[in-house]
């Protein structure tokens, strides 16, 4: 029995360093590995699909009409599916968190015609 | 005696972190029975099993509980590879039973703060939260997630962790241990928290088996269930674990029993991070599970033993699963406990059962 068994830890905490920051003026640098948001880095994507097909929560769209690749980003759980399952690698989950929104809307990629593509599609024309 | 007077408790109440409905009849100040109910969150997570295939569910099992997370996606898995027959890799058996183990801990800390709360320490509710935090610092650089993970899959786990990684884990964790041994000496032996807990909401062995109570609720009153001690997954390599268990009976035991199987799970970590085998996190699993197959696992979760069923139906969408969580086998013991309680320890017995009502309802 007895009181006062925190005395150690209590004057530790007093003259020792703060265990919180002073967000926002102070952030912490986050991990390499943290689930932030996904990315498309456009140039290699070939717009397959497979991540929408993947996406346990139908946030990703992929128009190939319109040559864009969309990610709602509310929808979005950062599980990481896409990024596993992206045949190209072009999709990576990056270490920051996306910044707060007052409504909701969708992140579009517009992604280039490759050279090859594009060349495919002037012979298509001429044709 | 006074009249019989109906009190109700929750489902928002200071002490609940979850809703919780209790009709407490009472009489004078004694609490003559209690009658528990439930109800209010359920999402029909279950049902969902249907709309997602068998990989896709994971991420729903995980959300089933904020802090059991990790064990219901782990037990999940397990459930579809017994179903589907796969052999996952020893390497990822071990990073289960690491990842799953820090996640007893910062259930058993984060319960271990919010009782301290409950009768009114509030340093030492800050304290709890604190060391609290770096295991989910650890979770953080280890799976990308402090709260969700996403890190199992069927067939094994997404993420490795390096050797320089588990090192800062063994470090972190060796850091903890004093830390915590220094809350175990208020929470065991301080007047003020033993004033609360001793010889309250007593539960005799006999009633804890016969109630089927589960969990630290149960070794608290001294019966020997522990689905570790089945050795399903890494657990079979442990070289020896034996249940934390006590006599007592009351809420004080179960704190015991709480704050020792925290030191349990820091010697399970270390030794499973000084015996885990190289090579690969996962296998290919192809197919479906096949109609009319059956499986069923048990894991044992921070709160207790869960049972998770799952029936194929040849397609990927699995035809059934169904989990009964540690919750929902204490409720009758709560309600054994509150009989007869003061009600000023009304509270400290609803929260020494550690209810989870999130994945009593899923």
């Amino acid at each position: 029995m007895g009181a006062f068994k925190l005395g150690k830890m209590t004057f530790k905490s007093l003259f020792g360093k703060p265990e919180t920051l002073l967000y926002p003026v102070q952030t912490k640098t986050p991990p390499s590995g943290l689930k932030g948001h996904v990315t498309n880095h456009v140039t290699s994507c070939i717009l397959c699909g497979i991540c929408a097909k993947r996406c346990p929560c139908a946030a990703i769209e992929v128009d190939k009409q319109t040559r864009t690749w969309s990610i709602n980003r509310f929808r979005c759980v950062q599980c990481g599916t896409c990024v596993r399952e992206c045949p190209k690698q072009c999709l990576t989950m990056e270490p920051t968190y996306t910044s707060p929104a007052t409504k909701k809307y969708l992140d579009t990629f517009e992604v280039p015609e490759t050279p090859k593509a594009a060349a495919n599609a002037s012979e298509d024309a001429k044709a | 005696m006074g009249k019989a007077t109906v009190i109700p408790f929750g489902p928002q109440h200071p002490v609940l972190p979850e809703p919780l409905h209790l009709d407490l009849v009472v009489e004078d100040e004694k609490v003559i029975e209690a009658v528990p109910q439930i109800g209010f969150i359920h999402r029909g997570l279950e049902k969902l099993v249907e709309t997602r295939d068998y990989n896709q569910f994971i991420y729903v099992a995980e959300r089933i509980c904020g802090i059991c997370a990790f064990g219901h996606s782990m037990g999940y898995a397990e459930t579809v590879e017994k179903l589907m027959g796969v052999e996952i890799p020893e390497r990822a058996e071990y990073l289960r039973v690491i990842w799953h183990e820090l996640s007893r801990i910062h259930s058993h800390v984060l319960w271990m703060g919010l009782a301290a709360d409950a009768f009114g320490y509030e340093s030492l509710f800050m304290h709890c939260w604190r060391l609290r935090e770096r295991v989910l610092d650890i979770f953080e650089k280890t799976t990308g997630g402090r709260v969700i993970f996403s890190v199992v899959k069927v067939g094994g786990v997404v993420r490795d962790i390096d050797d320089a990684m588990f090192a800062e884990i063994k470090r972190v964790l060796e850091g903890i241990k004093d830390d915590y041994k220094q809350l175990c000496g208020a929470f065991l032996n301080d007047s003020s928290v033993k004033n609360r807990t001793v010889g309250v909401g007593y539960i005799s062995p006999e009633d804890a088996f016969g109630l089927s109570m589960v969990g630290p609720f149960a070794r608290a009153s001294n019966v020997n269930n522990d689905v570790r001690c089945l050795g399903n997954g890494g657990y079979g390599k442990l070289s020896d674990f034996q249940p934390v268990l006590d006599t007592q009976g009351d809420c004080y035991a179960r704190v015991k029993v709480r704050a020792l199987e925290v030191l349990q799970s820091i010697d399970i970590i270390e030794e499973m991070i000084a015996k885990i085998p190289a090579g690969d996190i996962a296998v290919d699993v192809k197919g479906s599970p096949a109609a009319g197959a059956e499986a069923a696992n048990l894991v044992e979760q921070p709160r207790g033993e869960c049972y998770y069923y799952a029936r194929g139906n040849g397609s990927k969408y699995l035809e059934r699963m169904r989990m009964r969580t540690p919750t929902s086998q204490n409720l009758a013991g709560m309600a054994t406990a509150l009989a007869g309680c003061d009600l000023a320890d009304v509270n400290m017995i609803v929260l020494t059962i550690d209810p989870c009502i999130s994945c009593t309802e899923r």
